[in-house]
């Protein structure tokens, strides 16, 4: 069975930027594994010459006219920010 | 309790006739809900106001420019945005969350002139089978309220069920429209990808989405489709293909019309009760001029896995725009930006989202992503073949659109495989991006079953053909729950 460590785990929170509790890490690095372990049936497949299936219709290259049309408004967008200043959106200082 | 017991033909006569005006129906849908809700819990939010004012403008449009929906109360599943109305996914992430346009869908829906009641539960960002990962309430099945009503499209099964409103729009990305409908007795379809135009959905998996109709019979669900259905310039994965007349192809004649049933589907995992209630409806369809054969798609046990790889990866991926910067919920105690990504999203998110992000984002990580991401894709591409491969032969596909009836509310399995594989019989058409539909073909113990047809790339018309032929020769869709009569 594939083996997935707290460290492993604790470093895939960390790239999706999601702050985990302990007892969060540890139930998830148990179903992940848990998962995985099932998952691995994949395995049993040849899959060398087959392509894979990244959308469920081949679509390439949608195009339509550039032309000019109304666009959101401002004010409008920013009601649902939760701090903002002069129609820009307010956040901690990034440099100190 | 009067008007919504009638079908759309006899109300839409009721209102040419001036014999109800819309305001009344929609005054009389509003206080179904007020009664009924409190025990089913299907909305998370309604716009009384809002409603009652339009179905006044609406009620001076001239009969001859009105539609066969014209006039009708329509709920929408809560992650389908709406212009200056509330959309939560269920989740605490979005919970003051006002959108500044419509979705296409709703647009449509307008066009038709529908009237929005509100809007319905459903488990957090869509992420699950029984509704009860809500980060707001837990809806009840109207057939027995100690059930779930499916998911995650529960709330719009179960309104549609409870008799609160006739129409509902829900959205599938792995069964999420057609198991609920099974388990709360109604009609649900998952159109073909690329029929309905996802603009304004807020996204689980793009390349699995579908938004689709849930209703009382087949006949509502036709209309509700065709109101919905077409290419939008907003979603250019929406397909240009024209839409058919539906209600043209519900003639009743199926003489001819080949069915495939795939003995991976009467398998392992699915119970006695829902593979009785499909042979019988097979005695059904086969009496009304049909024939069956048993056929096989041979890599259905590979896409369960497949799925779950692929539509977390896209979800990782589609969720990380909740940064609690731009919109939604921003944690209080962040001192810096990037305490305000990882304690908003943590604080916010439930765990079932949590673990869909993090086993998207382990699939989608250097060293993973061709052991996982890529070999899901390539079952992808067999599983869709098998499809292909019977449909080159077959008109559609038939099976049950759940392994067993409604669970009980807290009975979910903790095991995360045990509790994936109720899904096993909806998320290979995903895959595939095929329409499926599933309509009541029976109860067991007091609660629903649900007979999945399965159709080719943009036929939808056959399926609807075939529900309907079924759906007239049986009375399932006659019953209703006992939360109907009620006073």
């Amino acid at each position: 069975m594939t083996k997935v460590t707290k460290e492993e785990l604790l470093a895939v929170a960390d790239r999706a930027m999601l702050a985990l509790t302990d007892e969060e890490a540890d139930l998830f690095t148990e179903d992940l594994a848990t998962f995985i372990g099932y998952a691995d049936k994949l395995n049993e497949l040849d899959l060398e010459n087959v392509v894979p299936m990244t959308h469920a219709l081949q679509q390439i290259n949608v195009m339509r006219e550039d032309v000019e049309r109304d666009v959101l408004d401002r004010d409008e967008m920013l009601r649902s920010v939760k701090e903002h200043q002069n129609g820009e959106i307010k956040v901690p200082t990034i440099l100190s | 309790m009067t008007l919504l017991n009638k079908t759309t033909a006899e109300l839409q006569s009721l209102l040419h006739n001036k014999e109800i005006t819309i305001k009344e129906l929609t005054e009389e849908t509003f206080a179904r809900v007020a009664k009924t809700d409190d025990k089913v819990q299907a909305f998370i939010s309604t716009n009384e106001e809002k409603a009652l004012e339009r179905a006044e403008q609406l009620d001076n449009e001239p009969v001859e420019n009105r539609g066969p929906l014209f006039g009708l109360p329509v709920g929408i599943k809560d992650n389908i945005v709406t212009k200056g109305i509330t959309t939560t996914s269920a989740s605490r992430m979005l919970e003051d969350f006002i959108p500044v346009y419509d979705a296409t869908v709703v647009e449509k829906l307008n066009q038709a002139g529908m009237v929005s009641i509100g809007k319905l539960n459903l488990d957090e960002f869509a992420m699950g089978s029984t509704t009860e990962t809500s980060a707001f309430k837990t809806t009840c099945n109207p057939w027995n309220l100690d059930h779930v009503p499916g998911g995650s499209s529960g709330g719009s099964a179960a309104a549609v069920a409870a008799g609160e409103v006739p129409f509902a729009l829900g959205t599938d990305t792995g069964g999420s429209i057609r198991q609920p409908a099974a388990f709360c007795g109604v009609v649900g379809m998952k159109p073909t990808y690329g029929r309905v135009s996802r603009y304004g959905l807020i996204a689980l998996a793009s390349s699995l989405d579908q938004i689709g109709p849930i209703t009382r019979t087949v006949e509502d669900n036709a209309l509700l489709l065709q109101a919905i259905a077409g290419h939008d310039e907003k979603d250019s994965s929406s397909s240009s293909k024209e839409v058919p007349n539906y209600i043209e192809h519900l003639t009743g004649d199926i003489r001819g019309i080949k069915i495939g049933v795939p003995k991976e589907y009467m398998g392992v995992g699915v119970g006695e009760d829902a593979k009785n209630a499909v042979l019988e409806a097979l005695k059904v369809l086969e009496s009304l001029g049909a024939e069956w054969e048993e056929v096989s798609l041979p890599h259905t046990t590979y896409a369960l896995p497949a799925y779950y790889y692929i539509s977390s990866a896209e979800a990782s991926s589609n969720l990380s725009r909740y940064d609690g910067v731009h919109f939604g919920y921003r944690s209080e105690d962040a001192k810096s930006l990037d305490e305000i990504y990882r304690k908003s999203r943590a604080e916010s998110f439930g765990r079932d989202v949590k673990r869909r992000i993090l086993l998207g984002t382990y699939a989608l990580s250097a060293g993973h992503y061709e052991e996982y991401y890529k070999k899901a894709q390539k079952a992808r591409m067999l599983v869709a073949q098998d499809f292909a491969n019977v449909f080159s032969k077959y008109d559609v596909i038939i099976s049950s659109a759940a392994p067993t009836t409604a669970y009980k509310i807290d009975g979910e399995p903790d095991d995360i495989v045990t509790k994936y594989m109720g899904d096993i019989l909806t998320t290979p058409i995903n895959l595939a991006g095929v329409p499926a539909i599933s309509v009541p073909c029976g109860f067991s113990n007091g609660l629903p079953l649900g007979l999945q047809i399965i159709g080719n790339h943009f036929d939808e018309a056959t399926i609807y053909k075939v529900a309907h032929a079924y759906e007239q020769a049986t009375d399932f869709h006659k019953r209703t729950p006992a939360i109907w009569e009620e006073k």
